[in-house]
C-alpha cells in the first residue's frame, strides 16, 4: 500500500536517453526522392525535456516517427539507453510501450471512456487485469485533476481534459520517453497555459524524458531544458538553446527578462529558417 | 415566525411531467403530424378535383383519395391474408438482411485488414457489385430449387454488396493515429481488431445496415411481384400490390404501398435504435 502523497517509484525512472546519430531519411514517393532529414544528430539525456522547433514540414515529425517505429530511416542510427532502436540492417524500430506517442490531433479512442482509454495499455500488455488497470487508471486520472470524468467518453469532455487524459494514458505505461507531436497546437492561449502547468507538474513528478515537437517558441522555452531549432527541409539541427531556468517553473517566469532573451535567441534562428521554408515553398509552387 | 415561505423555484422543479406528457409536448411530434395531415388534405383535394370541379388534375387525379384508401384499408385489416403478406415480406427481408450482415461484415473486415485477401477477392467483388439485384432474378430462379430460396438469395445480394462496401470503407478510413497509438501501447493484432478496428467500423456498419435494409425492401417487393403468388412463394406485400393491380383495385394498391412505407420505417427505426444502443459514444454527436 502506497501511502497517500508518496510518488510510486517508477521502474523506468532515470532511463530514456536518446541518441540520434547521423540520421538521414529519404522518402521515395513514386520514384521522386525527397530528402526529409539530412545527417541529423542529437543527444538527449535521460529525464530531459527536449523541445524541437522548426518550420512546418521540415521533418520533425519524421524524426519522431523514426523513434516511435512508425517510419524507417535510410541512414544513421538511433539508440535508446545505449540499445539500438534502428540503424543499418534494421531500418524500422520496433514499436514499444517504452516510447509512447501523443498525437497532434489527439488519439483517444472515442468509443472508450477516459478510464478505459487509460487502462488500455496495461491490459493489452497483460501487466494488469481489468479491475486493477481500471483502478490504477482512475487513480492516475485523479492525480491529473480528472477525478470525476473517468466514465465519460472523450467527446463529452473539453479538449484540454481530453489532452490531459491522453498524456495520462501514455504515462500509465511507464514509458522511458514521451513523444509529443504538437499536442497543444489547436488550443487557445488560456487552455494552453493550463496544459503547460499540468505538464510541468507531471514532469516534476515523473522526470520522464520528453521529446516535444512544437511551433510555439514561448511554449518551448517555458517547458524545455533545451530547445533544438531545426533547419527547413532537409532537417538538421541548426541551433540549440539551453534553457537554464530552474524548476519547478510557473507562469511568472513568462514575464522575466531571462525568458524574453531566450525567446528572442530562439526566434532569430527559427525566423531565418521560416523565411527559407517560405521561399522554398514558393519555388515549389512556381 | 416558524412558517417557511413557499419556495417558488423548488416547487417548479418538483413538477415532474409523465412520459406521455413529455411526448405530447414535443414540438417535433406536432410538426410531423401537421406535415402528414397537410399532405393528406392536399391529396384528398387533388384526387377529388374531378368530382368537385369537373375536370381531372394530371397525375394526382388518377390516385384514389386517402379517404377511399382508408376505407379499403379498414376492409383488409381484419383479413388474415393482409397480415400474412406482412409476415412473409418481413420474414424474407429479415432472412436476406441478416444473412447479408452475417457474411458481409466479416467479409468486409477481412478485405480491410488483410492485403492478400483484398488483392484476391476485391476484383471479382467489384465486378459483381454493379449488377443490380433484380438482374439476378432470372438466373436465381433457375439455380435455386424453390421460388422462396431465389427470393431470399436476391434479397441477400441486395444488402450484401452495400454492407461490404460500407464496412470496407469504414474500416479503411479509421484514423491511423488510433492504430498507431494502440500499437505503441503494445496492442497485439487481435487486440487491435477487437478494440480498435471493430468499434471504429461500427458507425459504417450501421450506415451500411440502414442503406442495405432499404435495398432489401426494394428487392423483396420486386422479387415477390416477379415470382408471383404461385403455389410455392405466395403472399408478401409485393404480391399483395400485384394482386390488387390484377384485380383492378386502385385503393388496395395504395394500401399496399403505404404498408411498405410503414414496414420500411419500422425497420430503419429498429436499426437506428440498435445503433444508439451499440454506440453510446455517438449519442453525443
Amino acid at each position: 500500500m502506497a501511502a497517500v502523497g508518496t510518488v510510486p517509484a517508477r521502474e523506468n525512472a532515470g532511463k530514456g536517453a536518446i541518441s540520434i546519430r547521423n540520421v538521414t531519411k529519404i522518402y521515395d514517393p513514386e520514384g521522386v526522392n525527397v530528402l526529409a532529414v539530412d545527417d541529423c544528430s542529437l543527444e538527449i539525456a535521460a529525464g530531459e525535456v527536449c523541445m524541437i522547433v522548426g518550420p512546418s514540414g521540415c521533418g520533425k515529425t519524421t524524426l519522431l516517427s523514426a523513434i516511435a517505429g512508425f517510419h524507417s530511416i535510410t541512414f544513421g542510427e538511433i539508440y535508446l539507453d545505449g540499445e539500438l532502436l534502428c540503424g543499418p540492417g534494421k531500418p524500422l524500430a520496433d514499436q514499444g510501450a517504452d516510447r509512447v506517442v501523443v498525437f497532434q490531433n489527439g488519439a483517444l479512442f472515442p468509443w472508450m471512456s477516459l478510464a478505459d482509454n487509460v487502462a488500455y495499455g496495461p491490459t493489452v500488455q497483460g501487466r494488469l487485469n481489468k479491475t486493477q488497470a481500471r483502478e490504477k487508471a482512475l487513480d492516475m486520472l485523479a492525480e491529473a485533476g480528472l477525478a470525476d470524468v473517468g466514465d465519460k467518453f472523450p467527446g463529452e469532455v473539453s479538449s484540454g481534459m481530453a489532452r490531459r487524459a491522453e498524456i495520462v494514458r501514455a504515462l500509465i505505461n511507464d514509458p522511458k520517453v514521451l513523444l509529443l507531436d504538437e499536442p497543444y497546437r489547436a488550443m487557445d492561449a488560456l487552455t494552453k497555459s493550463i496544459m503547460h502547468e499540468a505538464l510541468l507538474e507531471m514532469y516534476d513528478r515523473t522526470k520522464v524524458t520528453i521529446f516535444f515537437i512544437t511551433h510555439d517558441l514561448e511554449e518551448s522555452i517555458f517547458l524545455g531544458d533545451r530547445v533544438v531549432v531545426m533547419t527547413t527541409r532537409p532537417c538538421r539541427t541548426k541551433k540549440i538553446v539551453e534553457v537554464n531556468i530552474p524548476r519547478p517553473r510557473d507562469y511568472h517566469i513568462l514575464s522575466s527578462e531571462e525568458f524574453r532573451l531566450l525567446v528572442d535567441e530562439a526566434n532569430e534562428a527559427v525566423h531565418e529558417e521560416a523565411i527559407k521554408a517560405f521561399e522554398a515553398g514558393e519555388r515549389e509552387l512556381a | 415566525m416558524a412558517t417557511t415561505a413557499p419556495n417558488v423555484y423548488n416547487q417548479r422543479t418538483v413538477v415532474r411531467r409523465t412520459r406521455w406528457q413529455k411526448f405530447l409536448a414535443n414540438k417535433k411530434l406536432w410538426r410531423g403530424v401537421t406535415a402528414i395531415l397537410c399532405t393528406l388534405v392536399l391529396w384528398e383535394i387533388g384526387s377529388r378535383w374531378d368530382e368537385w370541379f369537373g375536370f381531372r388534375l394530371p397525375f394526382i387525379g388518377f390516385i384514389p383519395p386517402p379517404s377511399d384508401v382508408m376505407v379499403a384499408w379498414l376492409e383488409v385489416l381484419p383479413k388474415i391474408g393482409y397480415w400474412q403478406s406482412w409476415y412473409l415480406s418481413f420474414k424474407r427481408v429479415l432472412a436476406g438482411f441478416l444473412s447479408a450482415m452475417l457474411l458481409g461484415i466479416p467479409f468486409g473486415l477481412a478485405l480491410a485488414v488483410n492485403r492478400y485477401f483484398r488483392d484476391i477477392f476485391f476484383p471479382p467483388f467489384e465486378v459483381l457489385r454493379p449488377i443490380p439485384p433484380l438482374a439476378w432474378v432470372p438466373a436465381s430462379l433457375i439455380f435455386w430449387p424453390t421460388n422462396e430460396m431465389s427470393i431470399a438469395f436476391v434479397t441477400f445480394l441486395g444488402a450484401f454488396f452495400t454492407i461490404v462496401i460500407n464496412v470496407l470503407g469504414g474500416a479503411r478510413s479509421i484514423d491511423i493515429s488510433y492504430l498507431r497509438a494502440a500499437q505503441s501501447m503494445g496492442a497485439t493484432q487481435l487486440d487491435m481488431f477487437w478494440r480498435i478496428v471493430l468499434p471504429g467500423t461500427l458507425p459504417s456498419i450501421f450506415t451500411g445496415a440502414a442503406v442495405g435494409m432499404g435495398i432489401t425492401w426494394e428487392v423483396v417487393l420486386a422479387a415477390e411481384m416477379i415470382s408471383g403468388g404461385g403455389t410455392q412463394a405466395g403472399g408478401g406485400l409485393g404480391f399483395f400490390i400485384w394482386n390488387s393491380y390484377m384485380g383492378g383495385s386502385l385503393e388496395q394498391i395504395v394500401v399496399g404501398m403505404i404498408s411498405i412505407g410503414i414496414a420500411g420505417y419500422l425497420s430503419s427505426s429498429a436499426i437506428r435504435y440498435l445503433g444508439t444502443v451499440c454506440m453510446p459514444w455517438r449519442r453525443l454527436f
